[in-house]
Order: C-alpha cells, then structure tokens, then sequence
C-alpha cells in the first residue's frame, strides 16, 4: 500500500518536472509538442471508446474534433464577435460533439466491419466539407485569432513566471491538459468497468448472443458513439484554444486515420496502451527530423526530402510493429486473448496431451 | 394437423400457424405450439427439421413468415430479441455462444444487464446507488455459476473452460435474465452419459424453481425421461405432439426416425 502511494507521488512528480526537462535538453518546441501528444492522447481515448470498447470501426472520428474546435472558434473570436468563457464552452463542445455523435451514429446502426468504416468515413469527409464551404465558419480560410484559453483571470496564452523560471503559454497549455486528459482517464476507466462497459464488450464479442442476452444494441452503440464524440468535442475546444488558429485542412480524413493508427498500434481496448500509442505516434515523425540532417552529414546531400522520409519511416515503423504484435504495443488482457485465441488453445491442448 | 388439446389458461408460450421460409424452401409450415406453464416442454425432430428455426423465430432473431406467438398473453410476433429477452424468452445456442474473452462471471453479469438501470453517468460519478446495484450482480452472477456447478471457475475467461462448462455458463447467463421461459438447443451436444445425467438434474433443478424450459435435443433418452410434452417436427411441419410415452409410439414419429417401409 505504501509502495503503491510512493509510485503515485513518484509519477505526479515525473508528470511535473516533464516539461522543464524536456525544454532543458530538447528544447522549447518539444514541449508544444507535448501539448500536442496530451490532445491526442485525450483524441485517442475518445476513438478507444468507440473502437476498443464497442468494437465499432470509425474512421471519420475527426468530425468531433472538427465540431468542438470550430464551437470554440466561433463563440470566442472577433469572427463573430463572442467572447464566451471556457467554463461554458468546454461542457457545450462535449454535448454538442455528443449529439453529432449519436446523430451520424444512428443511421449506421445496421453496418458492421468494413461497411461502417466506409458510412463513418463519409460523415467524416462530409462535416470537413461543410466546414469548407459554409460561410459562418469562414470557409477554406478558418478561423484565426481565437481567444485563448482563460480561467478567471488567469490567461493560458500570455506568459508567466515562476520563481525565476519563466513559463510561456505552451506551459500552462501543459498542466491543463495533463488534468483534463487525467480527468478523461478516470472516466474511460469507470465506464469499462461498469455495467454499460461489459455490454459494450459484449456486442464486441457477440452481437446476436448480446441481442439474445438483452442487450439493447442500438442504444448501446449509440451511447459509445457520443461518449467517444464528447472525449473529441473536450480535445476539439482545447485544441481551438491553443492553436489560436483552426481551419478545414486540420480534420482531414488522414488525421482520423492518425487518431485510430494510435489506439490499434497502443492496444485497442487498454488505456494505457492508447495513451502510450497517441504520444508515440505524436512525437515519432518529429523524431525523424534529424534524419535530413544526418544525410548531409553522412553523404553530404540531402538524397530524400526529409518531411517525406520521417513519413516513410513512420510507416515502416508502424507496419513492423503492427506484423510483430498485431495486438498493439500494451494491449488489454482481453484483446491479448482475442488476437492469441488460436495459440493459446493449440498451448493448451497442449497441455492436455502431455 | 395436430393441436395442442389441453386447456390453454396454463399455457406460457403459445405459437399459433407459425410460417417461415429462405427462398423457395419452406423451414417451418404452419406451426402451432402452446407450452405449459412449468413443464419442460421436448422439441425434436431429424436433422433439418426446422428446429433451430422454430427457435430463432420465438426469440426474435428470425420474423416469422406467418403467424403469431405470444408469452404470457403478450403477443412477442414483432419485438426485436432483446425486447423478447426483456418480456421473458431467454436461450442457449446449438454453437455456443459465449462472450469468449470476457471471464465466466463477467458472461453472467451481461446476462443480468436486462434487470438493472445504472448508465453513463452513474458508471462516471460511482454513485452509491450503481455501487450496490454492481455489488448485487456480482453476487447475483456468483450465485448462479454455483447453481449451475461452476461457482469455482468464475474468474476464468469463458473460452478456456472445458466444453461442458461453457454449456453451463451459458445457462446461467440466461437464467440471470430472469426468464418465465428458457429455451435450450441442444443443451446435450457433445456431452458424454455422465455429464448428460448431470445436465438432466441441472434442467429438473431450473424447473423446480420455476421456470419453464422449452428444449430441443437429439439424446431421445433424456427428452423422454425429462420433459413432461414433447412436440416432433418434420419438414417443417408438426407431426406429433403430446407425452412422451404417446409420442414414443406414433407411428409417423417411428417413420419420421427410421423411415417407411417401401410396400
């Protein structure tokens, strides 16, 4: 017990010291980056849901991210002249991004597999395209100067000090989202271990033996669909916020690609596991970068551009590590089961004939 | 055409000139059934019969053709299965169906789902009420596994248990449904004599406590010791029904098995 508060003190104080290191060794714009992974990792979680707990393909989950950005856009920038505070915005991008959620959700109810992957894709593309072409979100050419994040006085844009350290906004964007994210952890963690999460692996598993057993699909798949969507409208609003600046071409269709490539290469179904995936997958192409430079230093020129070679390696990193461990990196018991179903039968057997 | 005869105010589940067909086939022919409050009722039949059909049909999984069913006065014919899982009907499938990953109690605790109300927001806020409700399912569920004889394995996952015990599992997950009627295909597939006798005081023990069990299976010896009517299918259509004793000795049943003398 004592071991365990330790641990937890141990990584609160890790949790702290991670962006004063990180700006140390690597330097100011590896700790946006880390803003950056916390706001997918919140993104991933929201995917997991509908994914990893239901076993819903969804490959136009963006849309809710799309949906709460350009909710706070609108209602706090010059655009339209609003100014609403976080406190009200961030409870309305999850709602809202709930209620499109169980709006593109509903006509898809009947589709498995490879066919509510295409339906979702579409709404996807479909709501980016409204985005587009819709004057009140002011088209192809987005938003910019979005207020900044603020909670009672305190602004999370503008700079602040600390016992000589001084603390950009890239800082405050930090602890913020590292309480939300947590905040999120807690929630997708008492929901798979509640009655509606067992139903939703239930359908996962079986969706005629949970018919048989009860279990009301299409409200449960319904309530996964907002669920996961509210999680995207929360990191869409603090994403807005941050950024200061939204437009169309941030919710592409590869961007949901992103976002699930996270959660199956972390291990579907497993918090941990997503998490790890989404920071991974955040910071891996930045990794790369260096790459270009290490070919001028090795052959003296630049063979391949560097922003398509970081990609080409990304991918090779993604494929191999998808043909090693199908399961994710840090999957769930569970999916570990789903994937090793055949060995560990073969292994048991096995077991029987010795 | 043979009907029910018995007064029909004692009747859970009656069926009345059930139709289904795939295509140009017939599967089921105007099928007719009225099963008696707190028996166990046999459905059998050669390979083919439209047995499993009868079943998908009386638990929503197929819409009938024709004609209508009703439990306890309540006309099911056009309720999704899980709507006919609430109103009473629960079953067990011919290919086990278990949530193979989830562990034996977890199975059961689904099974329960249908009789409890916590959702999103008390899962999120752990409200005292969800919390007892969670703690009265697990010890729902445990009782249940310990009914059926498997109390000891419920934290394996469902998929490692030995084959026996999977069948088991799946009744229990049926019976935390709180069904009137439990329908059983083939409960006895694949067991040998032993694990069939002690299946057979497994069913006699559910309907003691009072629920009626609608069973189809092959072993004719536990049908004819267990179940208090029997109803034979053949091609669809009904062709015998009544105690097993009657039915034993009908001679369309006798040909149904064996097949007719040519002449």
């Amino acid at each position: 017990m004592k071991s365990k508060v330790w641990l937890g003190l141990l990584s609160l104080a890790l949790i702290i010291a991670l962006p004063f290191g990180t700006d140390l060794i690597l330097g100011r714009s590896w700790v946006r980056l880390l803003d950056f992974a916390l706001l997918y990792a919140m993104l991933a979680l929201g995917l997991n849901i509908v994914v990893g707990y239901a076993g819903l393909l969804d490959l136009g989950y963006v849309a809710f991210y799309a949906v709460g950005a350009y909710l706070y856009a609108m209602l706090a920038s010059p655009h339209l002249g609003m100014h609403w505070p976080l406190w009200a915005l961030l409870p309305m991008g999850a709602l809202v991004a709930a209620s499109f959620g169980a709006l593109l959700g509903a006509p898809t109810l009947g589709l498995r597999g490879d066919y509510l992957a295409i339906v979702t894709m579409g709404f996807g593309e479909i709501i980016r395209i409204f985005l587009r072409n819709l004057n009140v979100t002011n088209g192809p050419a987005g938003i910019d100067l979005i207020d900044p994040i603020q909670i009672g006085g305190f602004s999370f844009g503008a700079n602040h000090s600390l016992l000589g350290w001084d603390l950009p906004g890239i800082y405050s964007y930090y602890f913020l989202f590292i309480i939300l994210t947590a905040l999120i952890i807690l929630i997708s963690h008492r929901l798979s271990d509640s009655r509606i999460g067992r139903a939703w692996s239930a359908i996962r598993e079986d969706e005629i033996a949970a018919k048989s057993s009860g279990l009301n699909t299409r409200h449960l798949k319904l309530m996964a669909f907002a669920m996961g969507a509210a999680f995207g409208g929360v990191s869409g609003v603090l994403f807005a916020g941050f950024q200061g600046f939204i437009s169309p071409e941030s919710f592409t269709m590869g961007e949901s690609i992103m976002i699930l490539c996270m959660v199956v290469l972390g291990g579907m179904g497993h918090i941990s596991g997503v998490i790890m995936g989404a920071i991974l997958l955040a910071i891996l192409p930045e990794a790369f970068r260096p790459l270009s430079q290490f070919q001028q230093a090795t052959f003296g020129h630049v063979w391949l551009d560097p922003a398509n070679l970081r990609m080409l390696m990304f991918a090779i990193a993604l494929i191999v590590v998808m043909i090693i461990r199908p399961e994710g990196l840090w999957p769930s018991p569970v999916h570990r089961r789903e994937l090793h179903a055949n060995d560990s039968e073969a292994g048991s057997s096995q077991k029987a004939a010795l | 055409m043979i009907e029910a005869t018995y007064s029909s105010s004692s009747a859970l589940l009656i069926a009345k000139g059930i139709g289904k067909r795939f295509g140009g086939l017939s599967a089921l022919d105007q099928v007719s059934l009225s099963i008696p409050s707190g028996s166990i009722y046999g459905l059998i039949g050669p390979n083919g019969a439209g047995k499993t059909t009868l079943f998908n049909v009386l638990t929503g999984i197929y819409r009938a053709d024709e004609g209508t069913f009703e439990l306890d006065g309540r006309s099911l014919t056009h309720c999704r299965s899980d709507q006919i899982c609430t109103l009473g009907i629960a079953r067990t499938f011919q290919n086990i169906r278990l949530f193979g990953n989830m562990t034996a109690i977890e199975n059961v605790m689904v099974g329960r789902h249908v009789r409890t109300h916590s959702g999103i927001l008390g899962a999120i806020l752990r409200l005292p009420s969800q919390r007892t409700e969670e703690q009265a399912m697990i010890t729902r569920a445990q009782e249940l596994l310990n009914f059926v004889g498997i109390g000891q394995h419920a934290n394996q996952v469902a998929r490692q248990l030995p084959y026996g015990d999977q069948r088991r599992l799946e009744i229990a997950r049926a019976l935390a449904t709180d069904p009137k009627l439990l329908a059983l295909d083939e409960p006895a597939a694949g067991m040998n004599d032993t694990e069939t006798a002690t299946l057979g005081r497994l069913l006699q023990k559910i309907k003691e406590s009072g629920v009626t069990i609608l069973l189809i299976e092959h072993d004719v010896k536990l049908v004819m010791g267990l179940c208090d009517r029997v109803a034979v299918l053949e091609y669809g259509r009904l062709i015998a029904e009544g105690k097993p004793a009657n039915v034993k000795n009908d001679p369309r049943v006798i040909a149904a098995y064996l097949g007719t003398e040519v002449s």
